[in-house]
């Protein structure tokens, strides 16, 4: 028998449902794996009680005859979301011990469908970052290294970084991420696994710790593409609790899963040919498009003409919007007080707000401040909102002449930790391609579709129309047929 | 336009945020780059444009008038509400004395 | 034109008002999650996750708040917003669990309305004046802070945080402390009728922002100051004396009026400079991210508008067509309460005029003295109605009917009842009155005298005295035509 923990979502569900092996053999297997890969720092708690839990259950209910669509599926969670009795920190130390009494919508819905937890994942503080450096509780590592001799930790990507070391280091078949401006594409890319943010408002944001409302979405990540639509399928779903949430039924992703692409035309945009950009993403891209005309689809140049603004339009959105949203960490009601002696409760707030928040998420509530305070509003936000109806309408009029869009997910490769620490532009600028579906809410995923020079992973992104998660995904599924993906990282923790 | 550090204090002022002079001269730096790197967004002719309000077309839901119809948005919950609080007494959350 | 001046010593000043009027909708649950709005609940369970602003938390608009700030909107006449949003409006205080009020600034659900305030010649307000309301928007309450309970500590309790309110904002158009009571009194009144808003001053349901501004007439507005929170008309008007009169005196002595927020006193009477809100003013507003925007459909307006009841102004108007007379109108449409139970009583029979009177003297006097409210009335209007017909029929007298009605308050009993228990019907038998006619006139010989020799006073006399040996029971009418016969 394989190694369990080397077994996807699917394998795993239907393995389980076979009788090949036990819910708690998998359960078991995956909590080794976290309990033995502490160098990666990829959770910030282990649960590995609610793993093995879930997994009798789901062992139970194989014996009833009363089997979940996920049972015996243990995954990571993404420490963004609350969990009913189990800390939830968006890896600040404003909420380091804050133990919600609700739990997520999106959570419960995994829960509900026979998940177990195997933990709360790392990630960068309120989700703000691209390499996970901003966390509290400390950088995540990449499994992967460069093949250059040397011993280099690389950054797994961010936001959704301990969800992307998890799954490429094995130690969960999958895990959910959030998508602000690539937060789980580019980690994806950054590990050699796929992850997909579905159209705004698919998955309820009830009980996600809020970045910037209206860019937020939550969404799997996982080893192929199928296991994306597996695990998308169980986390999407109407919501009356978010007044955003899609009222739609959910599609049978999986189901219609098909890599044949006739009849099906994939728009490259002109504008993300960047100069200067490494030639191996261009290269990969260009194989990317020699794939997808392989699997039946023509392939049309298209434009979008106001990508080159999308960094600085989410750049004033996002902060705008979380300076708000981050207003409720004030000592008051949960997570930490710092009170000086003497100190008033105006004072309360400050000394707790300079002592809770990271160098980051203080650097964003700064921008966002500022963007909206007084005599500015106008010439920044409001500006940078006419300018994202200009992106969404970009691609409102690409998708007259395509049906999906290829691009590369991110600009490089993992880089090392600490190299764009000092630069907050550099750092920013990793989101170049990832942003501007975020602005306009649009689905896209990233999938790995080869390794650069240094033995590093890099993932081509599929952007498609809203609603249209299946074109996306099958797609997504043509290039992971023909890139033939199966590079892992040496296990070195 | 550039900031200095007097708006440096006055945002973090606004934001309830302590910085010290250190850090107020070094968000003075950051800040301008990221200032300056934002306001391209002026270049863009946005004559006739309006700002983005929904992203994807949806409409907004209303609720119906009913108390407590999902715990989970209802009341009668105060262990709940207060299981984290710094200060919690008596069913109050407990702040410094508040002279108004 | 109200001639309320201040006298100062440079000559004579006039006030300008403005108010915003928050009003707590009547609503089951609150405006953004299902927690209760009910007064009066233990500390903090009345609180939801949401209205607690634990992280994730997000709101969804009640639908009734809405319905209930749109038919406020009808009812002043204003134009409805068919499109609206809602804006954060971003501060940091201990009562404001988000971080942030959700409020609307820039496109709020109502727009421009407006009021009239019925002239009042004892209060300096000579004829009917239109006050405008610039809007009515939906926004959430606060929490509440208390300060007494512990020596160093405020105690927090947000059982109020997240209600609805309507911040009502009327044009700067009033100039007295009279005309602003009015104002307040006849927007009460309208809330009420509407039902969305009990308009319960002493709990909070509504409360007034006061801004106050003074010039030489003629001249630009002044600066204002804004008196926050106060919660009863006495004293708004009371803010509006000492305020205006605080302004002319520091103009006049070379200072300056300073744009800035005030708190009202009541017991000293006096306002005070809020300097804890002074570094707050930069509010960030930018529209609510968790929301979409607010579309209202024909139907949901359609609806609203044909829920509206009979307001105050069209009530009063129908009852003076229908020959009440003005004061009665007023009185008896002051209150939503009175009037319902004034309109039931039409409905059951009662002659409008005749009811009127009857109402507003017979039927408050007896409130009065039992220390009641209309809505529970000893006595129903059908009940009511049956005792006027009896009256209106010549079944009894006025004078009967009082007795009537004081046995009906006691016992409960039904006015014919009563009338055929007590045998207090009346008579128009003619023969056994000219009998008693006759015994009154001959035992007051010198009295008929007087009365023939030009005393014509003494004729209610004698009716008095023909009713009293009838035991009031006669028809007056027929012993006035009786008695005019007897006596030539």
């Amino acid at each position: 028998m394989t190694e369990l923990t080397n077994l996807t979502v699917a394998q795993i569900r239907d393995g389980h449902r076979a009788g090949d092996f036990s819910a708690v053999e998998v359960a078991e297997a995956f909590n080794a794996n976290v309990a033995g890969a502490k160098a990666l720092n990829a959770f910030i708690v282990e649960t590995p009680e609610h793993a093995i839990a879930a997994a009798k259950q789901a062992d139970a209910d194989r014996a009833a005859g009363t089997l979940k669509p996920l049972s015996g599926v243990p995954i990571g969670m993404k420490d963004l979301f609350a969990t009913n009795g189990v800390q939830t920190t968006a890896a600040s130390h404003m909420l380091e011990g804050f133990v919600p009494r609700y739990e997520s919508t999106v959570s419960q819905k995994l829960w509900d469908a026979g998940c177990g937890m195997l933990g709360k994942l790392n990630l960068d503080q309120f989700a703000m970052g691209s390499s996970n450096e901003t966390s509290y509780f400390g950088n995540v590592i990449s499994p992967w290294k460069r093949k250059d001799g040397g011993n280099a930790a690389l950054a797994p990507g961010g936001s959704s970084g301990g969800s992307s070391s998890a799954i490429a280091a094995r130690l969960c078949p999958a895990a959910t991420g959030t998508d602000t401006g690539g937060s789980i594409r580019q980690p994806a890319a950054f590990t050699g696994i796929s992850g997909i943010k579905p159209t705004y408002g698919r998955c309820s944001r009830w009980g996600i710790v809020a970045f910037a409302s209206s860019l937020d979405q939550a969404g799997p990540m996982a080893r192929d593409v199928r296991d994306c639509a597996i695990m998308l399928e169980n986390m999407a779903g109407f919501d009356p609790k978010d007044a955003t949430s899609l009222d739609m039924a959910v599609p049978n992703w999986e189901a219609a899963l098909s890599s044949d692409l006739k009849g099906k035309t994939v728009g490259i945009p002109k504008e993300y040919r960047l100069e200067g950009i490494d030639p191996e993403i261009d290269a990969m891209w260009d194989a990317g498009i020699a794939m997808l005309k392989d699997a039946g689809a023509a392939v049309v140049e298209i434009s979008l003409p106001h990508t080159k603004y999308a960094l600085p339009t989410y750049y004033i959105i996002a902060p705008a919007e979380a300076s708000s949203n981050l207003a409720r960490y004030d000592g008051v009601r949960y997570g930490l007080r710092d009170l000086p002696e003497g100190a008033g409760l105006q004072d309360m707030y400050a000394a707790t707000r300079a002592d809770g928040f990271g160098p980051e998420v203080k650097r964003r509530i700064m921008i966002g401040t500022y963007v909206l305070s007084a005599g500015f509003y106008d010439a920044y936000y409001t500006q940078a909102q006419k300018v994202r109806t200009l992106i969404a309408r970009d691609f409102e009029a690409a998708f007259g002449s395509c049906d999906v869009i290829l691009a590369p997910t991110a600009p490089s490769a993992a880089f090392g930790l600490g190299e764009k620490m000092a630069d907050p532009l550099a750092m920013y600028l990793n989101d170049v391609f990832a942003v501007p579906a975020s602005l306009a809410g649009l689905p896209a995923m990233s999938v790995p579709a080869a390794l650069n020079r240094e033995g590093l992973p890099l993932g081509l992104q599929i952007i498609g129309k809203a609603f249209d998660e299946q074109g996306v995904l099958n797609a997504g599924l043509a290039i992971e047929e023909r890139a033939g993906f199966t590079a892992r990282a040496e296990k070195w923790w | 336009m550039a900031i200095d550090q007097a708006t440096v204090r006055k945002i973090a002022s606004l934001a309830r945020i302590a910085i010290s002079d250190a850090d107020a001269a070094a968000m003075e730096g950051e800040l301008n780059g990221i200032l300056g790197w934002v306001e391209q967004l002026g270049e863009v002719d946005v004559t006739g444009v309006e700002p983005m309000t929904a992203v994807i077309p949806n409409k907004l839901r209303l609720r119906d008038d009913v108390i407590d119809a999902d715990p989970l948005t209802g009341g009668n919950r105060r262990d709940d509400i207060l299981a984290n609080a710094p200060a919690a007494q008596h069913g109050f959350f407990g702040v410094p004395k508040v002279i108004e | 034109m109200s001639d309320y001046r201040i006298k100062g010593e440079t000559g004579e000043w006039e006030v300008v008002i403005g108010l915003e009027v928050h009003a707590q909708v009547t609503s089951n649950a609150k405006l953004f999650s299902g927690a209760a709005t009910a007064f009066g609940a233990e500390p903090n369970t009345q609180v939801s996750l949401v209205d607690a602003a634990m992280p994730g938390m997000l709101p969804v608009p009640n639908r009734e708040c809405i319905r209930q700030a749109v038919r406020t909107g009808m009812a002043i006449e204003a134009q409805i917003n068919k499109w609206s949003r809602f804006d954060r409006k971003n501060y940091f205080y201990a009562d404001l669990p988000q971080g942030y009020q959700i409020s609307q600034l820039y496109h709020p659900l109502v727009g421009e309305g407006s009021l009239t305030i019925a002239a009042d010649e004892k209060a300096g307000i000579p004829s009917d004046k239109v006050i405008g309301i610039e809007r009515i928007h939906v926004e959430q309450d606060a929490g509440k802070l208390m300060h007494d309970q512990h020596p160093t500590m405020s105690y927090v309790d947000l059982n109020r945080s997240g209600v609805a309110l309507m911040e009502i904002v009327s044009r700067p158009d009033m100039r007295s402390p009279a005309e602003a009571g009015a104002y307040v009194r006849k927007l009460r009144s309208i809330l009420r009728y509407v039902g969305s808003c009990d308009g319960n001053m002493e709990e909070g349901s509504m409360r007034a922002d006061v801004n106050v501004s003074v010039r030489k007439p003629g001249d630009e507005f002044g600066t204002r100051t804004e008196t926050k929170n106060v919660n009863s008309v006495r004293f708004v008007m009371a803010v509006i004396e000492g305020e205006a009169k605080r302004q002319v005196e520091l103009i006049e002595s070379g200072g300056t009026v300073v744009q800035e927020t005030r708190l009202y006193d009541p017991d000293r009477n006096e306002t005070r400079s809020m300097r804890s809100k002074e570094d707050a003013h930069d509010y960030r507003y930018f529209p609510d991210p968790d929301l979409l925007p607010l579309e209202l459909e024909d139907a949901f307006l359609d609806e609203c508008r044909a829920s509206l009841p009979e307001l105050p102004d069209a009530k009063r108007a129908r009852y003076l067509s229908e020959g009440i007379s003005a004061y009665n109108a007023d009185v008896l449409t002051a209150e939503v309460e009175a009037a319902r139970w004034f309109d039931a009583l039409l409905e059951a029979g009662a002659k409008p005029v005749a009811a009127a009177n009857w109402v507003t003297s017979e039927l408050f006097g007896a409130l009065n003295r039992m220390g009641r409210d209309i809505s529970d009335s000893p006595v129903s209007p059908a009940q009511a109605a049956e005792l006027l017909g009896l009256v209106a029929d010549g079944t009894i007298s006025g004078t009967i009917a009082k007795q009537v009605f004081e046995k009906m308050l006691e016992t409960g009993d039904g006015a014919a009842a009563i009338v055929d228990r007590e045998g207090l019907k009346q008579t128009s038998d003619t023969g056994a009155i000219e009998a008693e006619i006759a015994k009154v006139l001959a035992a007051n010989a010198d009295k008929v005298e007087q009365y023939k020799g030009g005393k014509e006073a003494l004729f209610g006399f004698f009716v008095g005295q023909t009713m009293k040996a009838m035991q009031g029971k006669a028809n007056p009418q027929v012993v006035n035509e009786l008695l005019k016969k007897a006596l030539g």
